[in-house]
């Protein structure tokens, strides 16, 4: 009887083992939150497009991790992305007047928020707003900027003399 | 020339044969599977041998694959600058190939050999034969437990292995080379899909079905002596690499 026990037992440790690793790689895809600690304060943000920012994501300050992105929520009422940031309270004298945006890291890496301060007296406290931010840049958008920016100006003025090798209707 | 045509013919022959024995003894085995399933007893103890004995190597193993995995993927990454992608392709990499087929190559040298020299082992001593004359089929007593067992060690094995390997990149990629832990973990959650776990248990209970048959074919039709007993445990490791690897490329095309 006791060997079996000793073999009954080290089973079901063996079994539950292999379960809490499914429930681990389960589990991982949802959002947990990552390396927020507890000593910190809340400061939100209005974008009009966050691109790929995730929760999870750092805020960062000249390069340095001050903080994590909690959460990101649509609001019906502003039609824009609220981005809420979790601050390290080390890091508690950031004027208000300092802007936000959103930045990608590397060619391929993912984005993130970069604060960059501004000239205020007075700091952000637990639930302010950032008023001047920067949206992610879009590459799309970036292009058909640059392209429609192209065609209003060639018909305009250079359209007959100036650039012979670029034909105006490609454009 | 007509001597080698009929050497030929004659190891073609010996191959179809056991490919026909083989699958004739895997319609025996599902045809008992559900009374099989009714001896918890027997079962438990064949998930012992199978699973918790094979856990201190999958984990090791597990862990410097995982570290292996953060060194040049960080060193990879890190030139195009875009180290914050370490998580996310080790997570895929893991969970589609890499952790059910390191996992499945360890079974088959860990647990497959046992078994296939136990049951070679009884054969050679005469027991399957003593069971028979008491009317115990060794089918069922003997080869059935320990196939089921190593098809339910082998997809908990598995999701072990795939866990302590992200651990294992996580160690290298975010303690020592000080990749961002938000990025690492949220990019890896952005992209990593239930399918893809799915996929990664799907293919370790196939591999765990194919490992552990080959392993009790193999040791139930070995030659009754010590060479046959040998032959047979090598024959389990060859095949079921081999077997692992071409099952790998077919389940894959399927689910792609």
């Amino acid at each position: 009887m006791r060997p079996s026990r000793a073999i009954d037992i080290s089973t079901g440790l063996f079994v539950l083992l292999g379960l809490v690793a499914i429930a681990f790689l389960v589990t991982q895809i949802t959002s947990k939150e990552v390396g927020v600690r507890s000593d910190t304060y809340r400061l939100k943000a209005q974008f009009e497009n966050v691109g790929g920012l995730k929760p999870g994501a750092p805020v960062t300050m000249s390069g340095v991790t001050v903080g994590r992105v909690e959460k990101i929520v649509y609001d019906m009422n502003l039609f824009k992305a609220v981005v809420t940031m979790r601050i390290d309270n080390h890091f508690n004298r950031i004027p208000n007047d300092s802007d936000a945006s959103i930045l990608t890291s590397g060619l391929l890496g993912g984005q993130y928020v970069g604060l960059s301060p501004g000239g205020s007296e007075e700091v952000f406290k637990n639930g302010d707003r950032i008023e001047f931010v920067q949206d992610a840049i879009v590459l799309e958008n970036l292009i058909s900027k640059y392209l429609f920016s192209q065609a209003e100006k060639t018909p305009a003025g250079a359209a007959p003399a100036a650039t012979p090798a670029a034909p105006a209707g490609k454009e | 020339m007509t001597a080698l045509f009929g050497e030929l013919w004659e190891s073609m022959r010996s191959f179809l044969e056991r490919i026909g024995a083989l699958a004739r003894f895997f319609g025996r085995l599902l045809w008992l599977t559900p009374g099989g399933l009714l001896k918890v007893r027997l079962l438990i103890e064949q998930v012992y041998n199978a699973g918790a004995l094979s856990l201190v190597i999958i984990m090791t193993c597990g862990l410097f694959v995982g570290m292996v995995m953060g060194l040049q993927g960080y060193d990879l990454l890190q030139r195009i600058g875009s180290e914050d992608s370490l998580g996310v392709g080790a997570a895929m990499a893991l969970l589609r190939e890499l952790g059910p087929v390191v996992t499945a190559l360890l079974f088959a040298g860990r647990a497959g050999t046992a078994l296939a020299s136990e049951i070679g082992l009884m054969r050679a001593t005469d027991q399957l034969s003593a069971m028979e004359i008491m009317a115990v089929d060794p089918m069922r007593r003997v080869v059935l437990p320990r196939f089921l067992g190593g098809v339910i060690a082998m997809p908990l094995l598995t999701a072990v292995f795939i866990a302590i390997s992200l651990y294992g990149v996580q160690l290298i990629g975010v303690q020592f080379f000080g990749v961002d832990q938000g990025q690492f973990w949220s990019q890896m959650r952005g992209t990593v899909e239930l399918s893809d776990i799915r996929e990664g248990l799907i293919k370790g209970l196939a591999f765990g079905v194919a490992c552990s048959l080959i392993a009790v074919f193999e040791g139930y039709n070995s030659l009754p002596t010590a060479e046959g007993v040998g032959q047979a445990t090598t024959r389990t490791v060859v095949v079921s690499a081999v077997v692992t690897l071409i099952l790998d490329y077919i389940i894959t095309a399927l689910l792609l």
